[in-house]
């Protein structure tokens, strides 16, 4: 891997590396066997089959028909297509859409759009781990509902939601089920037979595949509009010529990423309760964001009451760690992250909080170096916080 | 995207802490919009002789709080409430515009320290011009309780 041997990379959750392999991979498709795929001559079948050999290895890593595989341009292209899609196409049907609250911006903006348009949408509460209830979900079920979309997993706290439960109550009623997986495919097991998911979007980028590539799976005879009209590509459903490139990074990353999953768990898992565990243990006023255990084996997120998240993130660069927080300091708006503040957290905790996400360059001595440097940033800032009440007046609640 | 003396002031702040017996002390913000800073002054013969300051916030913040302390030490009271929050974000050589209500934090900290020093000597409070506003001009409250919905413009990686 090629990061600069000083910078301890946790923010994983955000984007990874591109994998060399992979990246050796995708070079001969913009210089020699450029092809249209749509094209006639001999190049360009070249380019079609690599497309299709493609998409069967996907299909393969998600339990699905190559048929069902459809690329996009990322996560929230494929977002955006299914919320949409399915919405439009089967708004005869019924108008109501249930989703959670916790969702990524992806498909709570498409969700708020087609709120605009008149439909009706329930945005489900989670609980202080972040867990949707599959018998709050049933009850908030109505005849004109036409689609429900819960995340896999979370990609701020890590939460990985009762997705099996789910597809079944959705199957039961004959309502569409997407999902967004794109903080889980190629981190956890994830098969759309076994959990009857009818829409999965997944994303290249957050598996050490390239920016810019996804895919949208749709099951068979699922009804569901366009979101791009256009040529005739991928069976007529998403026009646009294929990024050709990118399609033979994303299953390249895949495959790479399916062959060591279950050792890569456990080894990212084992850093993670590390690091969690040392954290806790070395910073009072510190709390775990998330759920202990049904949790991505590489997310970490803590909240440091007293002080402000952008300041430890500055603090940690300054130690070469990449890291993320859900303060709004760093976006420039007003209110905190959405995740953080509906799993209950008060504002100023929510200011607080440290996302740490592990991929697979980082170490034990990594973890080590973290641990040994994080207490005293909090330390530091919570000097200068008119906030702290001081170690000897901490009261333990 | 913070300038290099940005970064200094944040990395190492000058005259963080408080003041035994201030003479006035200015506390503006709200931890609910993730940031508060509160400015100690002593004041001898109308002049500012020491100024220190705790700050919860983001980096701007916590420098803007550096370099007010800074600018005020040494001023008259009069030439202390004249220092304007462009004035403490060009001496930090400049901050983002999401970051410009940083520095209208640290000069409302000034006004309030100075207001609450002429409060105690019986004197009237000067004209205090800003309330806290933030980026885009809404004046910060307190946010209703989290709802079902998303923050607006929130990035979301
Ligand atoms: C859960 C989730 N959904 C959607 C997206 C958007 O994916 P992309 O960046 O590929 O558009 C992301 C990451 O950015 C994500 O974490
Ligand atoms: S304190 Fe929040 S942006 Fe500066």
């Amino acid at each position: 891997m090629v990061l600069e041997p000083r910078v301890i990379y946790l923010d994983h959750a955000a984007t990874t590396l591109t994998r060399s392999e992979v990246v050796e991979a995708m070079l001969p498709y913009f210089h020699d066997r450029f092809g249209n795929p749509s094209s006639i001559y001999r190049i360009a079948r070249e380019s079609r089959k690599v497309v299709e050999s493609a998409r069967e290895s996907v299909a393969r890593a998600l339990g699905a028909e190559p048929g069902e595989i459809y690329f996009t341009s990322g996560g929230t292209e494929s977002d955006n297509w299914a919320i949409k899609g399915v919405a439009i196409a089967n708004r005869k049907k019924g108008d109501h859409i249930i989703t959670s609250s916790i969702e990524h911006h992806a498909v709570l903006y498409p969700a708020r759009y087609l709120e605009k348009q008149g439909f009706s949408v329930t945005f489900l509460p989670v609980d202080s781990t972040g867990l949707v209830d599959p018998g709050t979900l049933e009850d908030a079920i109505t005849e004109k509902t036409t689609l429900i979309s819960i995340m896999t997993a979370n990609n701020e706290i890590g939460t990985i939601e009762p997705v099996r439960e789910i597809g079944k109550i959705a199957r039961d009623h004959g309502i569409t089920f997407h999902t967004d997986a794109v903080q889980a495919v190629g981190h956890i097991p994830v098969s759309v037979k076994d959990d009857t998911i009818d829409l999965l979007s997944l994303s290249a980028h957050k598996f050490n595949g390239p920016k810019g590539v996804g895919v949208l799976y749709i099951r068979k005879g699922t009804r569901i509009d366009p979101l791009l009209h256009g040529g005739a590509q991928e069976r007529n459903r998403r026009a646009g010529t294929e990024n050709l490139a990118g399609i033979i990074g994303l299953s390249t990353a895949l495959e790479i990423a399916m062959q060591s999953l279950f050792r890569e768990m456990e080894r990212q898992k084992k850093l993670r309760d590390r690091l969690i565990a040392g954290l806790l243990s070395s910073v009072p006023h510190s709390r775990l964001n998330g759920h202990p255990e049904k949790r991505l084996p590489g997310n970490v997120n803590i909240s440091f009451e007293y002080v402000e998240g952008e300041s430890i993130l500055l603090s940690l660069d300054a130690h070469g760690i990449c890291a993320s927080t859900g303060s709004a300091c760093t976006s420039g708006s007003l209110e905190p992250s959405h995740v953080l503040l509906a799993i209950g957290l008060p504002h100023e905790v929510a200011h607080g909080s440290l996302r740490l996400t592990l991929g697979e360059e980082n170490t034990d001595e990594e973890i080590d170096t973290v641990l040994g440097i994080v207490p005293g940033i909090i330390e530091r800032l919570r000097a200068m916080s008119p906030l702290y009440p001081g170690k000897e007046k901490e009261c333990h609640v | 995207m913070y300038s290099e003396k940005v970064m200094d002031h944040f990395a190492n702040p000058r005259n963080v802490g408080e003041i035994e017996n201030p003479d006035g002390v200015g506390e503006v913000g709200n931890p609910v919009c993730g940031d508060i800073m509160r400015m100690y002054l002593k004041i001898e013969d109308n002049r500012i002789v020491d100024a220190k300051f705790k700050t919860f916030g983001c980096g701007a913040a916590i420098a803007s709080s550096s370099m007010a302390t800074e600018l005020v030490k040494g001023k008259t009271l009069e030439e202390a409430w004249e220092i304007s929050n462009q004035a403490v974000a060009e001496a930090l050589e400049g901050l983002p515009p999401i970051k410009m209500h940083c520095s209208v934090l640290a000069e409302e900290a000034i006004h309030k320290a100075i207001n609450d020093y002429r409060v105690r000597q019986g004197l009237s409070p000067w004209g205090e011009k800003t309330p806290h506003y933030h980026e885009g001009g809404e004046e910060c409250e307190l946010p209703e309780e989290p709802q079902g919905t998303a923050g607006d413009g929130a990035l979301q990686r």
